[in-house]
């Protein structure tokens, strides 16, 4: 091995690798919203009466897990601005990333919602509640204290799958290394200081999820299922 | 000077679906050898292999895909000190990658049988490598079968990322031929639409799975 190994020029870029480190946050952050939003739509969506409504939730969530990311990434940034639809690569890294994002939370809310006890959704209606009332109290809450395991799980996801977008120029942490790798020709590296920083990342969103969920649904509060 | 997207456009992308599939089993096939000796090696009785093959599983599982691709095409380049082929870095990368994963699942699945069918093998007499041979891996691997499909939909999807670093298949074709008819609004769709071609039936094989098992296991 002829390869001698120089971190110093990683220290001296650190710099751009924060600022990658807090873009790739930010984005993973904001696509994780936005996908979730819109999962909560698709799943009211899919309690209505009209099929063509449910049939559309059906379609979307089928086409997104079905297809790669990187792809519907490029549709999002290179296929849309043929239909007059024109947007900067971050924020079409952010939209790409929520579609899909959102794809799988429909699914996961889904299972989520099915654990909620049938005769709590008819307690409800024979309590007078109207539709949009049960959803939000009685079915939506609960099936996000169920689903809240998986759903992190997800934010993970996005974190690490977030790097891809770098492949239609937004800007986040594997881009920044990716041209410091290339001006420097230290890629080893950079590409090592890379996989610290995701690793370390996914460390702590890994636990500030767990503190989250203990915080917002075990502390204090009777074990799911338990009678008061 | 730009082409239509017609024929000789569309067989392209079908010959290029080709190398997405091919690059797909090199991995599983690699993936599942190495999952199925890292979901041994999670379940042994000796402490440093199996906390080999956690922290194994956890880089892997902790870093994006693209770095790894990364890491395995310019990082060993550099450290060797060989131009390597595009082909056996991508098939290195998604062969570890897949190993992680698959090994994580089965760990699972090995983890999801009882331990009374443990004690139940080693009171007849059993020693620990026929118990796993012929009492435990056969029940896992039922178990195992529908989340090892929904995998294989991930992996076949993932692959799409190895266009990143010029590998060409399906979602790279895609990119060339949008470079050469300027329309990426007929190309893109119909790549997703490929993709969809490939992954739907096995995404619905392995619901239909998991399905069945759950009425069988009374679930």
């Amino acid at each position: 091995m002829h390869y001698v190994f120089q971190f110093g020029v990683v220290w001296d870029h650190w710099p751009e690798l924060l600022d990658g480190a807090v873009a790739t946050l930010w984005m993973s952050c904001a696509a994780f919203a936005l996908g979730l939003a819109f999962a909560v739509l698709c799943t009211f969506a899919r309690t209505s009466r009209s099929r063509v409504l449910r049939g559309a939730v059906r379609g979307y969530v089928e086409v997104i897990r079905n297809t790669p990311l990187l792809v519907q990434l490029f549709i999002v940034y290179f296929s849309l601005p043929s239909l007059g639809i024109r947007i900067e690569a971050d924020q079409a890294a952010v939209l790409g990333l929520a579609l899909n994002f959102g794809g799988y939370a429909v699914e996961i809310l889904r299972s989520g919602i099915e654990a909620v006890p049938r005769g709590q959704v008819e307690a409800a209606t024979a309590l007078g509640l109207r539709r949009l009332r049960i959803f939000r109290h009685v079915i939506l809450f609960p099936a996000i204290r169920v689903s809240y395991p998986a759903l992190a799980a997800q934010f993970i996801l996005i974190l690490l799958g977030s790097s891809v977008v770098s492949a239609i120029s937004a800007e986040e942490l594997t881009s920044a290394v990716n041209s410091l790798q290339s001006t420097t020709f230290r890629s080893f590296e950079f590409y090592f200081a890379a996989l610290t920083i995701y690793l370390a990342m996914a460390a702590a969103a890994r636990l500030l999820l767990d503190l989250t969920f203990w915080a917002a649904f075990t502390r204090g509060r009777p074990a799911m299922g338990a009678r008061a | 000077m730009s082409r239509d997207f017609s024929g000789p456009e569309l067989l392209f992308l079908l010959g290029a679906l080709r190398w997405t599939v091919l690059l797909t089993v090199v991995a599983f096939i690699g993936g599942g050898l190495g999952g199925f000796i890292v979901a041994l090696a999670r379940v042994s009785p000796v402490r440093g292999v199996r906390w080999a093959a956690t922290v194994f599983v956890g880089l892997l599982q902790g870093t994006p895909l693209l770095l790894q691709l990364f890491v395995s095409f310019y990082g060993l380049a550099v450290l060797t000190g060989v131009r390597l082929d595009p082909w056996p870095a991508v098939a290195l990368a998604f062969t570890l990658y897949a190993a992680a994963f698959l090994g994580d699942i089965w760990r699972g699945t090995i983890e999801a049988i009882p331990a009374a069918q443990w004690e139940a093998a080693t009171a007849l007499g059993l020693r620990r490598w026929r118990t796993l041979r012929s009492v435990i891996l056969p029940q896992a691997a039922r178990i195992a079968i529908p989340p090892t499909v929904g995998f294989l939909v991930q992996l076949i999807k993932n692959t799409s990322v190895a266009a990143i670093v010029g590998f060409v298949e399906l979602t790279r074709a895609g990119q060339l031929m949008v470079n050469v008819t300027f329309q990426p609004m007929v190309v893109y769709p119909l790549v997703a639409a490929l993709y969809f071609a490939v992954c739907f039936p096995l995404t619905f094989a392995a619901g239909r799975l998991e399905t069945r098992l759950d009425a069988r296991l009374g679930r």
